[in-house]
């Protein structure tokens, strides 16, 4: 078993013929990934990717013709909106949106209007998922990961990938490993995939990566304290970082009043009883030590 | 992106928020000119985007013209947390009855427009979350209708808005509505709303703070920058469309992803070091963006070393190595480089680097490790 995606998953993708879309559909596909349709108004009727993949004018005609159940948004920020909710429209039940700087009050239309509807939202501004061996969604590098019994979750990219490479150099493999996304405004959050990780059978242990800014981390740990019982290590990155500036990500921000440092998350994680690691290659050690593997 | 307070005002009566606007002055004869065109007296206050500007000396009475042009004087060129004031807006004097803090935010949590509302006007509303939270009204909006009658009059109660002034704060609640939604705001906020002796409701100080993933649809805001309360260093940044905080220590870092970056200058002061910056190249690692980042970290003259840390993934590390080189050769300063290239034909990078004398790390905790031994030797 993993979370989200697997061998089943029947992929679509948002914008297949961009540069992004077509060279990440290419990775995608390369590690196993079933695409089985691409959308790009104007471009129905073509094959993308060498011929492999159909594209479609619209998400709808797409899900008719191939049975797509899932897809990944690389359109740029000003239309990403309109394509999560064209998704939904067409009663896609799980959409993972890549595209950074998505405009935060059309982050909240969008969002409340998929919950509604009762669809899955992965990000945006997020690097995707991937189900090790079986699917990947997105952009993180497949051959970072190995099949083992550690579920991941985090706020960041590449610092997901380091962690992911230092468990894989470990010796350590992967269930599923899911980027949340660095926006304020995020579909899914640590909570939701928790609670997904502590119902799967497969995952025996899980990595929790967070960094600066709101108080996600801080109600994770509530959550995990209150319902997981399972090995549990993490990372905050943004020790250093200075108040009142934004961190790259539109959501890592610590706020002038002093929420949202990684002190206070570090704090709670570690009074839910979640060793914190001191630097990502730590997280290996911290999950042995808890009987990982 | 935050805006001065003369900006804020202006989007605000923009949308229809009563206030007294006043006159931005650069000069003590700009500022007693200002107080002139008024008549009677005014406030003169710094325009900076720090707060606790009022403690710091920052905001004056001035009773005549002259008395203006003499408060500009002291406050032009005062240091304010680090800012210089250049710019004072003079605006006129309000005798007031009562404060009100009235403000909105993107609240994360409820994920909805919330209104943050409070009677006890003019401190900093996280200074009465402390000490009296009863005190505070926060209110979530619909996110898909947004602001409702019911709701302004609830919060006209809340705050005792007088019964003869509940059509103005409708006009208020209304107006800072529509300001926040139209300028895609992360934050707006009047502290204090005021009514005066003589029974007006006034917004008498006003902050926008701006959603920067929403200012490619809003250029006539992003015009309202302010460049001087901005590090030169960052704006060379934002045009080169790298992401980059300066700060004050001596290595200076490169990485590409802000989670990433943050964990390099962790690692760093771990390993015993200080940061010089925050900087995120973003995906790809291309050579110009490379180019553009070392010499905004060289610009500063307490970098002594730079660690540059790139997971290539699906990026080749031998190309990333070989823009590195590259970019480094036209450099007008050099220091020690350390350099830690993961991912795809990551071997392949290592004598390239190696060949250009630059210093090359397996993992991040030793590229922080070598960074912090490279300013101690150059120390």
């Amino acid at each position: 078993m993993s979370i989200l995606v697997n061998a089943d998953t029947r992929l679509l993708v948002q914008g297949i013929t961009g540069r992004e879309g077509e060279f990440h559909s290419t990775a995608m596909l390369e590690y196993g990934t079933n695409i089985v349709a691409g959308v790009t108004p104007g471009k129905g009727g073509q094959n993308a990717l060498d011929g492999r993949v159909p594209v479609y004018d619209t998400v709808a005609e797409a899900v008719e013709q191939t049975g797509a159940n899932a897809t990944c948004i690389f359109v740029p920020a000003a239309f990403a909106p309109d394509a999560m909710l064209e998704a939904a429209d067409a009663n896609v039940p799980l959409v993972v949106c890549i595209t950074e700087g998505v405009p935060a009050l059309d982050m909240l239309r969008v969002y409340h209007v998929l919950k509604q509807k009762g669809v899955r939202l992965i990000g945006p501004n997020c690097p995707g998922l991937t189900t090790a061996g079986e699917a990947k969604v997105g952009i993180i590098p497949g051959d970072i990961h190995t099949r083992g019994p550690v579920g991941l979750v985090s706020r960041s990219g590449t610092l997901t990938y380091e962690v992911v490479q230092a468990m894989t150099d470990a010796g350590l493999g992967q269930t599923t490993c899911v980027g949340i996304g660095g926006d304020p405004i995020i579909g899914t959050n640590f909570i939701d995939v928790l609670d997904m990780f502590n119902q799967d059978p497969e995952t025996e242990a899980i990595v929790m990566i967070g960094e600066i800014g709101g108080e996600e981390e801080e109600k994770a740990a509530a959550f995990c304290a209150r319902e997981v019982r399972k090995p549990m290590a993490a990372f905050i990155a943004g020790r250093t970082a200075p108040p009142g500036r934004r961190m790259g990500h539109a959501g890592a921000i610590i706020s002038s009043g002093g929420g949202g440092t990684a002190e206070s998350k570090r704090t709670a994680l570690e009074e839910a009883g979640i060793r914190v690691a001191d630097s990502p290659s730590h997280i290996p050690q911290l999950l042995r030590d808890a009987g990982v593997g | 992106m935050k805006l001065q307070e003369y900006r804020s005002k202006e989007i605000l009566e923009r949308h229809g928020v009563p206030l007294l606007a006043g006159t931005t002055a650069t000069t003590p004869d700009e500022a007693r000119e200002a107080a002139r065109a008024i008549g009677g007296p005014v406030v003169v206050k710094a325009q900076v985007l720090v707060g606790g500007r009022g403690k710091a000396g920052g905001v004056k009475l001035a009773a005549t013209p002259d008395e203006a042009a003499e408060k500009a004087r002291e406050i032009i060129g005062l240091d304010i947390k680090g800012t210089t004031v250049k710019t004072v807006l003079i605006a006129p004097a309000a005798d007031i009855a009562h404060e009100y803090y009235l403000g909105l935010i993107l609240d994360r949590a409820t994920k909805a427009i919330t209104v943050i509302a409070s009677a006890e006007g003019g401190v900093e509303i996280e200074e009465t979350a402390k000490t009296n939270p009863e005190a505070i009204l926060r209110l979530p909006l619909h996110p898909l209708i947004g602001l409702q009658e019911h709701e302004t009059r609830r919060i006209g109660f809340f705050l005792g808005i007088p019964a003869e002034l509940r059509k103005d704060f409708a006009k208020v609640m209304r107006g800072l509505y529509a300001a926040f939604v139209e300028s895609d705001a992360d934050l707006a906020e009047i502290n204090p709303l005021v009514v005066t002796d003589d029974g007006q409701l006034l917004a008498l100080d006003a902050k926008i703070v701006l959603d920067d993933s929403a200012l490619p649809r809003h250029p006539d805001l992003e015009e309202m920058r302010d460049l001087n309360e901005e590090e030169p260093s960052e704006i060379a940044a934002r045009e080169a469309g790298i992401s980059f905080i300066k700060l004050d220590g001596s290595i200076g870092c490169m990485v590409n992803g802000a989670g990433l970056a943050m964990t390099t200058m962790d690692l760093v002061k771990l390993a015993g070091g200080e940061p010089a910056n925050f900087l995120d190249i973003g995906g790809g690692a291309k050579q110009d963006k490379v180019t553009a980042a070392f010499k905004i970290i060289l610009d500063d003259p307490n970098v002594k070393a730079i660690l540059i840390n790139i997971f290539g993934g699906i990026t080749r590390g031998d190309e990333v190595a070989r823009g590195i080189v590259e970019a480094r050769s036209n450099l007008e300063r050099d220091v020690p480089m350390v350099v830690r290239i993961v991912g795809t034909n990551s071997e392949e990078a290592k004598p390239i680097l190696a060949e250009a004398n630059l210093i090359t790390a397996d993992s991040l905790d030793d590229a922080a490790a070598k960074a912090v031994a490279a300013v101690r030797g150059a120390a």
